[in-house]
Order: structure tokens, then C-alpha cells, then sequence
């Protein structure tokens, strides 16, 4: 038995301090005082206590580049951040595009017990753009989101074939990484001001509009549902917006680092700076960060892109892309996004991606019988990060000051993280 | 990153007026009476990653003036061709021993990362499109001898500015020194934004009557420039300078260039070897400048 007392719970009508009892996997009790013998209990201190974490978007370099990042250490990173899921990129080495592969990621994924974590597949075969991928087989294994992030579908008319097929499948969601890459080729950082002045080749914002109308424009003809990844631009947001008014089954994340940080920090060259899609306009983040108050943009996902310090201890252009985020996420949107408000921080992070993933044991209020799925987060606590769980540390945020950190995460029932108290 | 002292000559980025001028004061000292030997004993290394000629002699004979020992690292010779990192050429030089750096290369943060990387004061001989910051010192003295002053001087830039690191350069310091500048070409060489605030034209026939000065760019097909336009002959036609453009430039005004020159496709024969044209007192001052560029870099007195 785990009690929390003094916790800030979210319930369905409200936030209310209150005491919670998790036995087993199960939350039994919200507002009663139990016996507490042999239980242990942990002493909110009036911090938040919501559903676990759910990230939409997170690089486990596994099977292929696993001295960047494993299942392991991605999980214990993951906890630390406060999820209780993740959904794993396909983008390993090999790439998970069909049965065999779909099935191993499952089985590594299924050996983890500390959270939960879910195996995307690809859209295309070996992620190469040209032929779909293994739908059905992948399907079987399980795999319902399917993405070849780092890239798009780059023809229109393979992407229409394969939005058509993926519709016939329930569940099955299309997750792009919205770049026009014969537009925004050779770029290195967001065409803009700061491009201009340093005469570095810029990725514009209009590489992104044109693929997230284009992918629109596919599932209002298909009925596919969509899901477009890490929103970086103003006008994405008003193209996702109409899609929506129009009833379209359209969804979309947006990153901590698009939500914090703009183009301006780029002039330090910094490569733990450099992601794709780059760091964009402040016009851009302002409206990010609105259109993820207002729900257009459903859900922060980190885009955890974990690289070593050597490998990124080279000059910016050569530098590979990605940055890792599941240890600074809670505490960057909370500061820089949705400030206090707990309600819509936790449908942001937690209960909107566990829709869209289809995740049943994920995202629910804390009411008896909900699963003990949970965070507790002070929003006020101070600190900067520094040392991480992760096996890179290729943060933009390291030795930067935030406000609000992660205390414990519980995984059915079992504590998976547990911070360091004051 | 910027500024000269312990990094040398990073960027001309924020750097005051009156440093500027110090450094074209102590330029101009070395013009004629070249030879000093402030400078005996050091040793300076070029390491040219991009092709070079004017810059990577100018600098070299400018070591030697000063009584420098000059180092240069040929790239095409040297284990960079063997894949050996930028990082790792730049730690292997400081330890066989060198008091500066000259760096030109591709990459934007070359010279910020040599300084960090090598500890040792680094000039910046050209790096990514950024600046080159010895070519803009150059064009000021060059100037400032042709007019006796730069306050009030316009200058409209020409051509392939995107591309363009002495273009960068200009914009970083010749406002700083009291000039006005204004960038002319088709809409593809111009940059994106304009974060220095400056005037902007596509119609060079527009600017030419209210300019002192007409700074030419060639068009840089090494950076794909070439695919941004539909050929060499219609850039000639919009923005090349001839006999007739010459014609409409005020009495005084004059035509400038960094070369390589493209003779018949920014400046045709009569432009570039006539009356106005300074190109030649362009590359005579890259040695005076780049004298006092080492010098105030290695702390010396001139």
C-alpha cells in the first residue's frame, strides 16, 4: 500500500488537496484516511498529484546506436521525467518496418517493467520513402502508430496509398515529420534573422506548411486519422485548426524546446541547440504556446533525440540533429508554457497522448479504481538540471534554472522514480 | 565571441568606432615602411580548409614582415584528406607549437571553435558565410585613403549577398565606422531577413546615382549560387557593371571588388581596369592591414 497525503489531486470535477491509497495497481481510495500500518507514506506537501506522463515522441537508439541511449536507460530517464509511457520511434537500426522487427521491439519493449512503452513502426519500407511498409504484420505484432519521423512520405502520391490503407485499419494512426526536404534540404537552423546574420543555410518555415497541408489535404480524402509531429510553425497551427473545425481526425505534439526557446538562442552556435524541425521565429513559439492552451495542439512530446557528448562536440553543421528532453520536459512546460494551471498540464502530458496512442491504462483522473499510473510534481520546486539518467546529455536546458520538478512517478502501482526530497 | 584581445579576430561584431580605427591607424602606419621585427620569434599558422590565394599570401607575407615564422597547413596535403577532424588538426597544430591561428573554412564556428579548442588567439581569414573580417578592415582603409573620411560614405553592396562572408563583414562594421549600405541584387541572393536593418533594392539602376562606392560580389556557384538564378547572362544584364552604369554614377564614386573577379558577369573590362575602379588598392592594403590585425592579435606594440 502507497498512501499520498497532501497531495494536489486532480480529480474529474476539480483539484481538490486531498489523501490517495493505491493497493496493488489500483487506486482504492481519494479523500479517506486509512490505516496506515505498514504503508508507505509520502508527504505531498501540496504538490500535484496527476496521471502519469505519456510521451508521444522519444528516440531509443535500440537496436543500432545503443551507446547513445538504450531501452534501459531511456526508461529510467523516462521515469525520471515523470512517464509512465512513451511511445518508441521506429527509427532504430534496423529500422522497425514489418513483423520480424515489430516483434522484437515489442518483446524488448513488453521486458521493461517500470513503464510502458509503446513500438511505432514505419510508414515506408526500411524508412527509405519509396514503398509502404508491412502495415498488416506490424498490425498483428500490435503497432498502431506508424511514422518514419526524421523524414516525410516524400511523394504525395505514396502517402494517398498509403493513408488509403492505413484507414481500413482501426486504431491505426499516421504520425508525420511534416519537412519538405527539397525545400528545406541543407538547412541547419530556422531560416530567419538569425540565418541572415550568420549566413548559415536556413530550413524555412514553409518546408513544414506545405507538408502538413499536403498530409490535410490526404485524410480529408482517405478518412486516415493523422497526427503531425513536433509543430514548429505558426501557420502549421492554423492549417491543424481549420482541419479540426472541419471534423477531420487531425492531432498534433508539440516540443518543450518550441515551446521555450526560438531562434534567438541559436546564435551561440551551440549544437545541443540543433533539432529538426530547428528552433523557429517568436512569432512561431508564441503561437505554439497558445495553440497548446487552447488544445489545437494536443499534447507535448519531447522528441527525446539522444546523441553523446563527443558526437556533438563538433562544429554546428556537421553536428547531428536532436536533443533529449524527457528529464526537462514537466519542468520547461510548466515554466514556459501553462504556468499553473494544473488541468490542462496534465490533459497536455499525460490524458490527451493516451487518447491518441490508444493507451488504456494511461491518462486517467485519480478516482478509486483508476489505475496507479501517477506523478506527484511541485510546480514550485527550484533547480537546474545538470546530470541525467539518460546516457547523453545533450540538453538545451543544462545549467539553466527551472521552476518545477518531478518527486516521485508510479507505475502500477510501483514506485519507478523517486527524487531526491528536500 | 566577438571583439579582438586573447580570441584575436573573431568577428567584427560589435566592435567600437574607435578600435576600428585604431586598427586602420595602425594599418595605414605600415603602408610604404613595411618592415618591423616586432614580431621575431612568434610563430603564426595558417590552416586554409577553402582555396585561397590573395588572403593566404597576404597574411603570410605579412607574418614575415613582422618577422614572424609562418607555419601553413595545406589541406590537400595534409590528414584532413585522411578524415581526420577539424577538432582533432586544430589540437595537433597547438601542440607542435603555434602563438596564432589563421583560419579559413567553410563551417560558420571554425574560428570560434579553434580559439576554444587551441586556447591560442585565432583571425578569422574567411569562415562559413559569416564575415571576413580582414577583407572589410582592407576596403575601409582603401576607402578612408581614396576619400579621407568614411562618415557619411554610401556603399551599395551588388550581387550574391547571401552567400556572401565579406558582404557579412561590411555589415558588421562599416555602419559602426559611419557609412550607409544598401544591398542590391535579384531576390534569391538577398538574405532572408534583414537583422542589420539596412536598405535593400532588386533595381541596381535605382541605386546607382546616390552611391559613392559599388561594392561587387561574384557569384559564388561553389555554394550552389548558380542554381538560384537562370544564368550568368541575365544577372550581367540586371546588375553587371559597365560602361553605361559607370555613366550614371555620381563624379567621384567608385567601383570595388574582393575578387576573384568574373570579368563579363558582375563588372565588364572597362569597369574593372578603368578610372574608378580600386581593386588593385584592394589587394595592395591586404598586406598593411593584415600587419596590423597579427600584430594587435599577439599583444604587440606596432
Amino acid at each position: 500500500m502507497i498512501v499520498i497525503r497532501n497531495a494536489r489531486v486532480l480529480r474529474a470535477n476539480g483539484i481538490e488537496q486531498s489523501t490517495v491509497v493505491i493497493e496493488g495497481d489500483t487506486i482504492t481510495s481519494v479523500g479517506t484516511e486509512p490505516v496506515t500500518n505498514g504503508a508507505k507514506v509520502i508527504d505531498a506537501d501540496g504538490s500535484w498529484l496527476g496521471p502519469g506522463l505519456v510521451d508521444l515522441h522519444v528516440h531509443l537508439r535500440d537496436p543500432g546506436q545503443t551507446w547513445k541511449e538504450d531501452v534501459g536507460s531511456g526508461a529510467r530517464a523516462a521515469s525520471a521525467g515523470g512517464f509512465t509511457a512513451m511511445v518508441a520511434m521506429p527509427n532504430t537500426s534496423p529500422p522497425v518496418d514489418g513483423g520480424l522487427s515489430a516483434t522484437a521491439a515489442v518483446e524488448q519493449a513488453r521486458a521493461v517493467d517500470t513503464m510502458e512503452i509503446v513500438v511505432a513502426g514505419t510508414l515506408t519500407k526500411e524508412r527509405a520513402g519509396k514503398e509502404m511498409a508491412d502495415f498488416d504484420a506490424m498490425y498483428e505484432a500490435g503497432v498502431r502508430i506508424f511514422s518514419d519521423d526524421g523524414d516525410a512520405v516524400p511523394e504525395a502520391g505514396l502517402l494517398r496509398r498509403v493513408m488509403a490503407y492505413l484507414s481500413d485499419l482501426p486504431g491505426a494512426l499516421v504520425a508525420e515529420h511534416a519537412e519538405d526536404r527539397s525545400i528545406a534540404g541543407d538547412g541547419h537552423m530556422h531560416e530567419g534573422m538569425i540565418s541572415s546574420r550568420l549566413g548559415i543555410v536556413g530550413l524555412p518555415g514553409i518546408a513544414e506548411d506545405l507538408i502538413v497541408a499536403r498530409d490535410i489535404a490526404i485524410a480529408a480524402e482517405t478518412g486516415a486519422s493523422l497526427h503531425i509531429q513536433h509543430v514548429s510553425t505558426a501557420r502549421s497551427v492554423d492549417l491543424i485548426r481549420d482541419a479540426r473545425a472541419a471534423g477531420l481526425s487531425v492531432t498534433a505534439e508539440v516540443t518543450p524546446h518550441h515551446l521555450a526557446l526560438d531562434e534567438s538562442s541559436v546564435e551561440s552556435l551551440d549544437p545541443n541547440l540543433k533539432m529538426y524541425p530547428p528552433l523557429r521565429g517568436a512569432d512561431d513559439k508564441a503561437a505554439l504556446r497558445s495553440a497548446l492552451r487552447e488544445g489545437v495542439i494536443d499534447a507535448v512530446a519531447t522528441d527525446h533525440a539522444p546523441h553523446t557528448a563527443v558526437e556533438k562536440a563538433v562544429p554546428f553543421e556537421e553536428a547531428p540533429r536532436g536533443v533529449i528532453g524527457l528529464e526537462t520536459a514537466a519542468a520547461v512546460v510548466a515554466s514556459h508554457a501553462l504556468g499553473d494551471d494544473q488541468r490542462t498540464f496534465f490533459e497536455r502530458m499525460s490524458i490527451a497522448p493516451a487518447r491518441i496512442a490508444g493507451l488504456g491504462r494511461q491518462g486517467h483522473e485519480i478516482v478509486p479504481g483508476s489505475p496507479a499510473n501517477l506523478v506527484l510534481f511541485d510546480p514550485d520546486r527550484r533547480w537546474v538540471p545538470g546530470s541525467f539518467a539518460s546516457k547523453s546529455e545533450n540538453s538545451p536546458f543544462a545549467g539553466m534554472e527551472m521552476t518545477g520538478r518531478v518527486l516521485t512517478t508510479i507505475y502500477e502501482g510501483r514506485i519507478s522514480y523517486e527524487g531526491a526530497r528536500l | 565571441m566577438s571583439g579582438m584581445t586573447q580570441q584575436g579576430l573573431i568577428s567584427l561584431r560589435g566592435m567600437d568606432r574607435a578600435h576600428l580605427e585604431g586598427l586602420l591607424d595602425r594599418a595605414q602606419s605600415y603602408v610604404g615602411s613595411p618592415v618591423s621585427s616586432d614580431l621575431s620569434g612568434a610563430t603564426v599558422t595558417t590552416a586554409f580548409f577553402e582555396p585561397s590565394t590573395r588572403t593566404r599570401l597576404s597574411f603570410e607575407r605579412a607574418a614575415h614582415l613582422l618577422g614572424a615564422h609562418v607555419m601553413d597547413l595545406s589541406p590537400d596535403l595534409s590528414s584532413t584528406v585522411k578524415g581526420e577532424s577539424f577538432r582533432d588538426t586544430i589540437l595537433t597544430l597547438t601542440a607542435i607549437g603555434t602563438d596564432l591561428f589563421v583560419i579559413r573554412h567553410w563551417l560558420a564556428d571554425a574560428a570560434q571553435l579553434a580559439a576554444k579548442w587551441s586556447g591560442r588567439p585565432v583571425i578569422n581569414a574567411g569562415v562559413g558565410r559569416t564575415e571576413h573580417p580582414t577583407q572589410t578592415l582592407i576596403d575601409a582603409l582603401t576607402l578612408r585613403q581614396e576619400f579621407g573620411h568614411l562618415d557619411g560614405l554610401r556603399m551599395a553592396i551588388v550581387g550574391d549577398i547571401r552567400n556572401s562572408r565579406v558582404a557579412r563583414g561590411h555589415l558588421e562594421a562599416l555602419p559602426t565606422l559611419g557609412m550607409e549600405l544598401t544591398l542590391v541584387g535579384p531576390t534569391p541572393f538577398l538574405p532572408s531577413d534583414n537583422p542589420w536593418g539596412v536598405r535593400v533594392s532588386t533595381e541596381l539602376d535605382d541605386e546607382l546615382g546616390d552611391v559613392d562606392v559599388v561594392y561587387l560580389l561574384r557569384i559564388q556557384t561553389e555554394r550552389g549560387a548558380s542554381a538560384e538564378i537562370p544564368g550568368d547572362g541575365g544577372f550581367a544584364r540586371r546588375y553587371g557593371i559597365n560602361m553605361e552604369r559607370l555613366s550614371m554614377l555620381k563624379p567621384a564614386a567608385v567601383v570595388m571588388h574582393p575578387g576573384p573577379i568574373n570579368r563579363g558577369v558582375e563588372i565588364d573590362d572597362a569597369a574593372a581596369d578603368g578610372d574608378r575602379s580600386l581593386i588593385l588598392e584592394q589587394v595592395a592594403n591586404g598586406v598593411p592591414v593584415r600587419m596590423a590585425v597579427i600584430t594587435e592579435a599577439l599583444g604587440g606594440s606596432g
